[in-house]
Formats: C-alpha cells, sequence, structure tokens
C-alpha cells in the first residue's frame, strides 16, 4: 500500500431508504494524516452518510473501498475492526459510568481464566487517565469518577482518545463541536489536529465553517445528499463556503433581501431570523 | 492561572458527590438498618430477633429476592417485566402438572418448567425489541395471556386450579425445605443467585455492557455491543428467575394453585427501587437491591413482632418508596446539573 492510497474511499455511492433516496452518487476519499471536513445544513445526508460510512448501513449502489480494496462491511462492530471508528455529538459516552468503564466498553479488559473473567478495573481506570491526558486533558486523573461530571468538550476528547487507543485509522467526527461553547470548541479542534499528527485519516462532519476552516485540509458540501463542492484548503472563503451550505442562495442576496424587509416595514426586521 | 484554581474546587466538589453517587447500596444499606433497629427494639420482646424471627423475614425475601435482582438487571437496561406476576404461578402448575398430575421424573417437571419460562422471557424480549412497544404494555399483555393460558390449560389438563405434588427427598432438600435455623431451600439459592449477579453486574465485562445498554442504547448498539440478544436474554432471566422463585415455593408448600400473584410485581419493583436503581436506567448496584428486598421483607414480616397495627405495614412501605424515589430523582438531576455544561 503507497503512501497516497485513501485510507478509506466512497465510489458512486447510493443509499435509499425504499422509495425516498438520501444519497446520490457520493464519491470521497481520506488519506492518512489528512482532514475531509464534511459541510452540509440540517437534512443534506450528513448523518446517513456517517452511517454508511459507519457500517450501519449498507450502501444501496457503489462501493466502500478501504486502503484500496473494496469493502462491505458486516455492522458497525466489523467497520470497527477494520479501523474506523465514529464519535457522535455527544461522544457516545454514558453519563452514569465511570471513565475507564466508557473507555472500554465493548472492549473490556479482564484478568482470571476460564468463564469468570473479571473486569480489570484498575488497569481499564489507568490506561483511561493515561490516553486522555496523552490528549491534553489533565484534568482527569480519577478514572472511577462519572462522566456525568465532565464538560462537553471533555467526553469528546475521551471519545477521541478512546477510538484513537483502540487503533483507528479513520476517525468519523459526527459534529463534535456543535453543542460546545468556544472555548471547549477550541479544545476539540486541538484534539482533532493531534489526531492528524498521529496519521490518522478523520472525517469532521460540522456545519460550523469557521470550525472546519480551522483544521481542515480537504472540504466536501453536502446539499440533499449529493456532493456539490468538493474543495481543498485555500481555494475557497468562509463566506463562498456558507453560501454553498446554503443552497446557493448566497448571503449577500439574503442580506439584501433582510435589508429590502427593512426598507419597507418602517425600519422593523424579521421576526424569524433568517440565516446565520 | 485562574482556570485551574477554578477547575481545582470543581473537581474536589464533584470528587466526593461522585463517591457517593456510585454507592447508591449506602443509601439502601442505612435504610434497611433503619427499619431492622427499628424492628428490633419494637418486636425485641415478641422473638423478632431470635431464630425464627430472623428466618421469618429472610425467608419472605427470599422469594421476592431472587426475582428481584433479575428485574433490577431489566430497569437498568431501562426496561420492564411484571409478566412474572404471571409466570410464578404458570411455574407452578406446569411443575405439580407434570410431575404430580402426569407422574413424570422431577427433573424432567424442571426442564419443562424453565423451558416454558424462558419461552416467555423469549417472547417478551422478542415483542420489546422488535416492535418498540414500552416493555410495561408488553408485559402487561403476557401477565394477562399468561395468567389466562395458565388457568385454561389447568382446567382442560386437570379439570382443577390447583394441584398437589409430592417431591422426591433430593428434590425436596434442593428447593424446599427448612434448612438450620428455618431457613428455606430459597434463601440459599436467593444468596447463591446474587453472588453469580453481582460477578456479572459488577466484575465482568457484561456488566458494563449492561449499564451502557441503559444508558444510551443507540450508543452502546455502535460500540458493537449486541443490545437486542443481551436485551433477550435479560427478559428470559427474569422470566426463569420467577419460575426458579416458583418451583421453590411448589416445591416447599406441596401444592401449586392459578392465582396470579399481583402484590409480588409490586413488591419486585418496590425492592429494586429501594435498592437505588434508577427508574429512567443506567445506573443499579446488587448489593442494593440485595438490602432493598431485606428492607421491604423486614417491614412486612416484622410488623408481625411489634405492637402495632399491621396495616401500617403498607403504609410505611409507602413512605420508604417515596423517600427512595426522591432521593433517585435528585441523585439524577444532581448529575444532569453536571452535564449541563455540555449545553444541550
Amino acid at each position: 500500500m503507497s503512501a497516497n492510497t485513501p485510507v478509506i474511499e466512497l465510489r458512486n455511492v447510493d443509499k435509499s431508504f425504499g422509495p425516498i433516496d438520501v444519497l446520490h452518487e457520493i464519491s470521497l476519499k481520506v488519506r492518512a494524516g489528512e482532514v475531509l471536513c464534511l459541510l452540509g445544513d440540517n437534512g443534506a445526508g450528513k448523518s446517513t452518510l456517517i452511517k454508511t460510512l459507519a457500517g450501519v448501513h449498507a450502501p444501496t449502489r457503489g462501493e466502500i473501498l478501504v486502503d484500496g480494496k473494496p469493502t462491505t462491511f458486516d455492522g458497525p462492530r466489523d467497520a470497527q475492526d477494520r479501523g474506523i471508528a465514529t464519535v457522535h455529538q455527544f461522544g457516545g459516552t454514558y453519563p452514569l459510568m465511570s471513565i475507564g468503564r466508557n473507555f472500554f466498553l465493548g472492549m473490556e479488559p479482564t484478568k482470571g481464566f476460564g468463564p469468570f473473567k473479571v473486569f480489570d478495573r484498575k488497569k481499564a481506570n489507568q490506561i483511561a487517565v493515561e490516553e486522555v491526558q496523552k490528549m491534553g486533558i489533565t484534568r482527569i486523573t480519577d478514572g472511577d469518577r462519572l462522566v456525568g461530571g465532565l464538560s462537553g468538550g471533555e467526553r469528546q476528547s475521551l471519545a477521541i482518545a478512546r477510538a484513537v487507543y483502540f487503533g483507528a485509522r479513520v476517525l468519523i467526527l459526527d459534529e463534535p463541536t456543535a453543542a460546545l461553547g468556544v472555548k471547549q470548541a477550541a479544545h476539540v479542534l486541538r484534539i482533532v489536529n493531534e489526531a492528524k499528527k498521529r496519521g490518522l485519516a478523520v472525517i469532521f462532519i460540522t456545519h460550523q465553517v469557521m470550525h472546519a476552516m480551522t483544521v481542515g485540509d480537504h472540504f466536501a458540501v453536502l446539499i440533499r445528499g449529493a456532493i456539490a463542492a468538493d474543495f481543498r484548503k485555500g481555494e475557497k472563503t468562509r463566506e463562498e463556503i456558507t453560501d454553498l451550505m446554503a443552497g446557493g442562495e448566497t448571503m449577500a442576496d439574503l442580506e439584501a433581501s433582510i435589508d429590502g424587509f427593512v426598507e419597507s416595514h418602517d425600519g422593523h426586521y424579521p421576526q424569524a431570523q433568517a440565516a446565520e | 492561572m485562574t482556570d485551574s484554581t477554578a477547575n481545582s474546587t470543581q473537581k474536589s466538589g464533584g470528587f466526593s458527590l461522585g463517591s457517593l453517587f456510585r454507592r447508591p447500596e449506602v443509601g439502601a444499606f442505612a435504610g434497611m438498618m433503619l427499619v431492622f433497629i427499628f424492628f428490633s427494639y419494637f418486636g425485641f420482646d415478641r422473638n423478632f430477633l431470635t431464630p425464627f424471627g430472623t428466618s421469618s423475614w429472610v425467608n419472605a425475601a427470599s422469594t421476592i429476592g431472587i426475582i428481584a435482582i433479575p428485574i433490577g438487571f431489566l430497569m437498568i437496561a431501562g426496561e420492564l417485566d411484571i409478566s412474572i406476576g404471571a409466570v410464578v404461578p404458570a411455574a407452578k402448575m406446569t411443575m405439580a402438572i407434570a410431575c404430580g398430575f402426569y407422574g413424570l421424573p422431577f427433573v424432567a417437571g424442571l426442564l419443562i418448567t424453565f423451558a416454558i419460562a424462558g419461552l416467555i422471557g423469549w417472547i417478551n424480549g422478542m415483542l420489546v425489541t422488535r416492535t418498540k412497544v414500552p416493555s410495561l404494555i408488553v408485559t402487561l399483555a403476557t401477565l394477562f395471556a399468561v395468567s389466562g393460558g395458565t388457568l385454561f390449560l389447568s382446567l382442560l389438563l386437570t379439570d382443577t386450579t390447583s394441584q398437589a405434588l409430592q417431591s422426591p427427598a433430593f428434590a425436596k432438600f434442593i428447593f424446599g425445605d427448612y434448612h438450620i435455623w428455618g431457613f428455606q431451600s430459597s434463601v440459599f439459592w436467593w444468596i447463591g443467585l446474587a453472588g453469580l449477579l453481582y460477578y456479572v453486574l459488577h466484575y465482568s465485562p457484561w456488566g458494563n455492557w449492561l449499564f451502557a445498554l441503559g444508558g444510551d442504547q443507540e450508543s452502546a448498539r455502535n460500540a458493537g455491543i449486541p443490545t437486542e440478544k443481551l436485551k433477550i436474554g435479560l427478559f428470559m432471566l427474569a422470566s426463569m428467575a420467577a419460575a426458579l422463585s416458583g418451583v421453590c415455593e411448589t416445591v416447599l408448600s406441596n401444592s401449586a394453585t392459578t392465582t396470579t400473584n399481583f402484590a409480588l410485581i409490586f413488591n419486585t419493583i418496590i425492592a429494586v427501587v429501594v435498592g437505588g436503581v434508577l427508574l429512567t436506567g443506567g445506573f443499579g448496584t446488587v448489593a442494593g437491591i440485595f438490602f432493598g428486598t431485606a428492607t421491604l421483607a423486614i417491614v412486612q414480616q416484622g410488623i408481625g413482632y411489634t405492637p402495632f397495627d399491621r396495616n401500617l405495614s403498607s403504609l410505611i412501605i409507602g413512605v420508604m418508596l417515596l423517600i427512595a424515589v426522591l432521593m433517585n430523582d435528585s441523585f439524577r438531576s444532581m448529575a444532569t446539573n453536571w452535564a449541563s455544561k455540555k449545553k444541550e
């Protein structure tokens, strides 16, 4: 495998649920040490695309290539075994479980013999705390603490550290910064960079253009289930990307229409917010 | 640097609360000790503390406790099973009809009984996982279906609603006899099952899966946990535990009737909730359920050893349940407050 072979690639993937087509002709690729930002408004098909990449849905048509070889996933676990890890919006963490237990969920380290294997709490806690600290979260020191006590950013970081530790080569991040404050989001972005430095292929799903531009190398804009634009870093400005996401209607047009509204309504702004 | 100071104070506060959260059985144990001391004081003159008095509440606790722990597992996983109220008499009648009426060997009767209980649990689990109908409704339906089926089949096969059962000596010893201090065989089953399930929930990897299932089913499935199989297995475990409790009772009393045990449904749920299991799932301990069951039995049986009116036991249990739920709720809301920093 040459260094240039994409770790994961989709070729003309379609996905439909019964008569409803959700994805059309999606083609994208991500190489090791590269961050692909998938941008799209709500309902653009981002979730379906993630689930297809993560092995939850099988594509209706088209193929998925891992290391250049056509592959079909037998479910999320199979995709994970091939190094594809998905971290969802709230991190897939469980507030009432300890950090150590969260970290090793589904991959529990055990000690003992035969059928009476025991969950190795000490080892789990120790590794979990170490790995999270390596990601730059030094506040976490006790693996017995419940995850409900962590901030949103820390929960994201825990989930990302978990994926990295279990040998993920492709990291799919589903809106990791959407629910976070400015500082927490910056934290998560730093961890995305850290994962990239370690040679992971990252697929970063977001609708916040600023966050995407901070870490992305490669961008794809998804509109109504199809890729509307595909470009590399520096090829487009922030405004252009936002316009694309809004579905072609440019921000300038929207602003003009708001101005028109204000003029014709005695200086009152429209009640509903037209756009971000 | 102000940031790090803030963080460290926050951490120490969170730490002490966290260690409290992790041990809901501490509250359940305190509650149990409270009622135990109360009844010991008022029941001392009436032999509450004698072996006879002790075994009366321990025996009562064991018939509930064998079922309460698997029900607690289901509640941790975010589900409920009330069909056990019908599975117990169904198991009793199956045992009595198979061995008492048709004269099958005891072990054959056991196999048939547990197969039927397992099947009922499997149906519950399949219906809940496939239809996504709340488990309360699904098991309410199976409660009535199984109860009606038991009555119908008993009348069809034996023409009566109660049946005698004579068990061989070994079966008596294992399932239904009085042992040292008047403890029933079911007490040893209860303790054994509690030990086994304590290992499963707190030490085996499966326990982790169970908490995750109750915490966030979607994420648990994404993490590669076979959530549906696990749930079906839990329903089967609950049904088979109910069958075990029923078999113990039948062998002890040498008879079975078709009467649906509605009180048992409430008793198991009370035991689990008093034991500190969150109604919304994702949290609970075997030790807590164990203490909760003991608390319930002490109040129900202990009242007879005191000068108080028997009817007051339900009042006490009602108040206890309310206190337990309020404590559970504040546990959860405090945990949510922590997590609210993520601004959901």
